[in-house]
């Protein structure tokens, strides 16, 4: 937009900007299509935050149609107003307008899958019940037709007390244009009748509400009736007075007797369901598409596993190989940067912060971006495409013989890229201490920062032997996975046998058909994450790289710079030409070193150095392990740092430098069990902040995740102890 | 009650049944039943994961696993094969 015409903008729009006018809420099955579409309807304009003092994301979205701005809330999916989950009760909160600092709905958008009527009906029953104004989008319509799924959109409307049903194809984007004015006109749309699924507890309500202080909705009603006077429903009770309060027992008494609450009203409201479809469904006998003959092949017990497995190798695979060249490119982009800036500025305080600093430490953690994107290019596609249940499915059995559930295992594979979202996707596990081991596996997963650790070290130590399809780096890279889910496992079967010894926790998982990703929502989710991985590198990794800079540069010896002065001119004397050129390097690289094992992070490498030296590591290892302890991914930029400003300055990219590191007496530091040892070091150990911040917030202690980081650092040190001791013996 | 024993656990792959009780004391089996399996539902049995456990059924249209010792509560009249 160009400036004169941003002028034109009249106040009063620009206040609508920052404000919407309406609020609606996005309320769906989980695996509804509910968040596809989210994304569909507000594509970037959307923001991520949380509710407050839960770890439940909150994603408020913006949708213009002409002058209208809509708030869209996309909540956590639900199966019904009745909340278990954590998820479920703040779905259920902002959509009775309870929720702290959020706004009280003008409107449902009700996110009902064709393929799915059966329970996604029974949702959308009860909230006609909340007396706003709901729109209905029925989702993958495509994939209904492909089943022989025909439905009469018309019935299904009147059923429904009138609402209106808009057919969407995300994948197309048929049905969107008409389905975003309808929801940015939300408020002229009627509010439906209601449907009277369950005459007695329509008249259980009405009994309730004689003599009430103030108003009531119906839907709180029926959640006071069905689930009693529990928590949430504290505020319903306040409003109903104490009179009223005290008819409730009796009235749930009459009206429930023995049976369940929870159990009846399943059972007289999916028999509506099951009249309704009756009357708007038809099936015409099933087409099998190659959607049922992949998804019939993996579900058989012993493919699936097997598929299980090879797809996880090929993720692996490729975020090794597929990334390689990309790479390559940042760091001869990044060393070549470097080294002009040194020739253009000359040598001095600013120059080395710039080019030995910034660029060789946030460079150094950049050029993994490739990678990252790739692994969560996979973990995308592979939960969009409803895969990530059926991994769950297909584990539980051996998740239980670790104490654990299948829920376990989208924790911990969402782990592998990062444990933060990991950790915090363990709220759909209802089992307090099967959680609680779920987030000490986690952390032990390979995450997306371990990765730069390990493939710089493979890279640079490890032979690209072929075996079989792979070479021997992926395959080191396979067995570092591995070692990490082991371990995971290990800690969780060993918390559940001891501190956290409990019944047996429970297991129901909906098994979503497999479909295809829709390539514009993986993007979005893509560019999320990209995002939020250059903030870290532009922000926590930049600032740890300048201190990192700045401990190895000060302080100053006033020695040195006349030491070398004197050595050159002694060199002057007897030598000449590219003799001499050589020996005027080897001079500034010794007095480099010197500089940098003299400097504050050289001490304190130096002063660890007994602590690590059973592992093979030598101060500047030590030194880097130490700086690393806020965030793993720091350790290459440390690393960067060091052997940038140290006495192999002239072998190039890091990891020749590296390979020539030696100890005082000529021996390689780098050496295979040293390396070994070095990737068990990190394959354990909790250095990331940002883990332990989110492990205290989902705990809500401070033992677990003081525990979980002293656990974790003792089992890499004496994995590295053993690996260098035995390898060097 | 003349079900005879039967239980979704008990049903073999590619067989259906409709379920004609369900034992809801458990609280675990009432969250079930919030996902619709309930009386009246007809449910096909369609894989196991390996050991046949937990299995997957499919009810109206959706995929749903349990485990066995939660489908033993779902007692059903099984419907003979071929529809």
């Amino acid at each position: 937009m160009t400036k004169s015409a941003e002028i034109r903008i009249p106040p009063n729009e620009i206040t609508l900007s920052r404000r919407a006018d309406v609020s609606v809420v996005v309320v769906g099955n989980p695996n509804s299509g509910k968040s596809t579409l989210f994304n569909r309807l507000t594509g970037l304009k959307q923001r991520i935050g949380n509710y407050p003092g839960v770890t439940v994301e909150r994603h408020i979205g913006t949708l213009r149609v002409d002058d209208k701005v809509t708030e869209l809330v996309d909540l956590p999916g639900t199966h019904s107003l009745s909340a278990h989950s954590l998820e479920e009760h703040i779905a259920v909160d902002v959509i009775f307008g309870r929720m702290p600092g959020t706004r009280e709905p003008d409107g449902v958008l009700a996110v009902l899958d064709a393929t799915n009527l059966y329970q996604g009906l029974f949702l959308v029953q009860q909230l006609i019940d909340l007396e706003l104004p709901v729109v209905v989008a029925l989702t993958m319509t495509d994939a209904a037709e492909e089943n022989g799924i025909g439905i009469d959109f018309e019935t299904l409307s009147r059923t429904l007390g009138g609402v209106p049903i808009y057919p969407v194809v995300a994948t197309t984007g048929a049905g969107l244009d008409k389905l975003r004015h309808a929801i940015a006109d939300i408020r002229s749309v009627p509010v439906p009748d209601r449907i009277v699924v369950w005459p007695e507890l329509t008249d259980a309500a009405a009994q309730l509400t004689e003599g009430a202080n103030e108003p009531i909705r119906f839907a709180e009603l029926e959640r006071l009736l069905i689930d009693g006077p529990i928590d949430a429903n504290q505020a319903i009770l306040a409003k109903l007075g104490d009179a009223a309060s005290e008819r409730l027992e009796p009235i749930r008494d009459e009206l429930f007797g023995l049976e369940p609450p929870i159990a009846r009203d399943a059972r007289i409201r999916y028999a509506w369901v099951r009249d309704v479809l009756a009357t708007v469904q038809r099936s015409a006998p099933r087409f099998y598409s190659w959607r049922h003959r992949v998804t019939g092949f993996l579900n058989r017990p012993v493919p699936g596993t097997v598929g299980l497995f090879i797809v996880m190798a090929i993720v692996f695979q490729a975020v090794f190989a597929w990334a390689t060249p990309i790479m390559d490119l940042i760091d001869t982009a990044t060393a070549s940067l470097g080294a002009s800036i040194i020739e253009s500025f000359g040598e001095g305080a600013m120059s080395s912060l710039i080019a030995d600093g910034i660029i060789a430490g946030v460079g150094s953690v950049v050029i993994f971006l490739p990678q990252i994107l790739i692994l969560f290019l996979f973990i995308i596609l592979l939960e969009d495409s409803g895969y990530l249940a059926r991994a769950a499915y297909l584990m539980d059995r051996a998740m239980r013989s670790v104490g654990l559930s299948g829920q376990s295992i989208i924790p911990m594979i969402s782990s592998f890229a990062c444990a933060v979202p990991g950790i915090m996707a363990t709220r759909v596990i209802p089992n307090r201490r099967d959680r609680i081991a779920t987030i000490l596996a986690a952390p032990f997963m390979t995450c997306s920062a371990r990765l730069p650790v390990y493939a710089l070290l493979i890279a640079a130590f490890v032979p690209a032997n072929k075996v079989g399809f792979m070479n021997l780096q992926g395959l080191v890279l396979f067995g570092l996975y591995l070692f990490g889910i082991v371990a995971g496992i290990l800690t969780a079967l060993l918390m559940r046998k001891t501190a956290l010894r409990g019944p047996k926790p429970p297991f129901a998982l909906m098994l979503p058909e497999f479909r295809r990703p829709n390539l514009q929502t993986v993007f979005i989710q893509l560019l999320g994450r990209a995002k939020v991985f250059l903030y870290r590198a532009g922000t926590v990794i930049f600032a740890v790289a300048v201190i990192v800079w700045a401990l190895a540069y000060y302080p100053r010896s006033d020695e040195i710079g006349p030491e070398v002065e004197r050595q050159k001119t002694q060199a002057a004397y007897s030598l000449s030409g590219e003799a001499l050129d050589d020996a005027y390097q080897r001079i500034e690289n010794l007095a480099a070193a010197a500089q940098m094992e003299q400097s504050w992070l050289g001490r304190a490498g130096h002063f660890v150095e007994p602590v690590f030296a059973p592992l093979g590591w030598d101060w500047r290892v030590s030194s880097a392990v130490i700086a690393g302890f806020p965030a793993r991914e720091v350790v290459i930029a440390v690393l960067g740092t060091v052997y940038a400003v140290g006495d192999d300055a002239d072998e190039g990219t890091l990891s020749g430098r590296l390979k020539a590191s030696a100890w005082p007496d000529g021996r390689r530091v780098f050496t295979l069990p040293m390396v070994i040892g070095l990737l068990i070091f990190y394959a354990c150990c909790l250095q990331c902040a940002a883990t332990l911040a989110v492990i205290r917030r989902e705990t809500n202690t401070w033992r677990w995740p003081v525990f979980a980081w002293a656990y974790m650092t003792a089992i890499g040190y004496l994995g590295a102890l053993l690996a260098f001791q035995l390898g060097s013996a | 009650m003349a079900i005879n024993g039967n239980t979704l656990a008990s049903l073999k792959r590619g067989q259906k049944g409709i379920i004609k009780f369900v034992d809801a004391v458990d609280p675990q089996v009432q969250r079930l039943m919030v996902l619709g399996l309930v009386e009246g539902a007809e449910v096909e049995h369609r894989s196991s994961a390996i050991g046949g456990d937990p299995m997957e059924f499919r009810l109206f249209g959706c995929g749903i696993s349990l485990r066995q010792e939660h489908a033993r509560h779902f007692h059903i009249l099984p419907v003979a094969a071929g529809d």
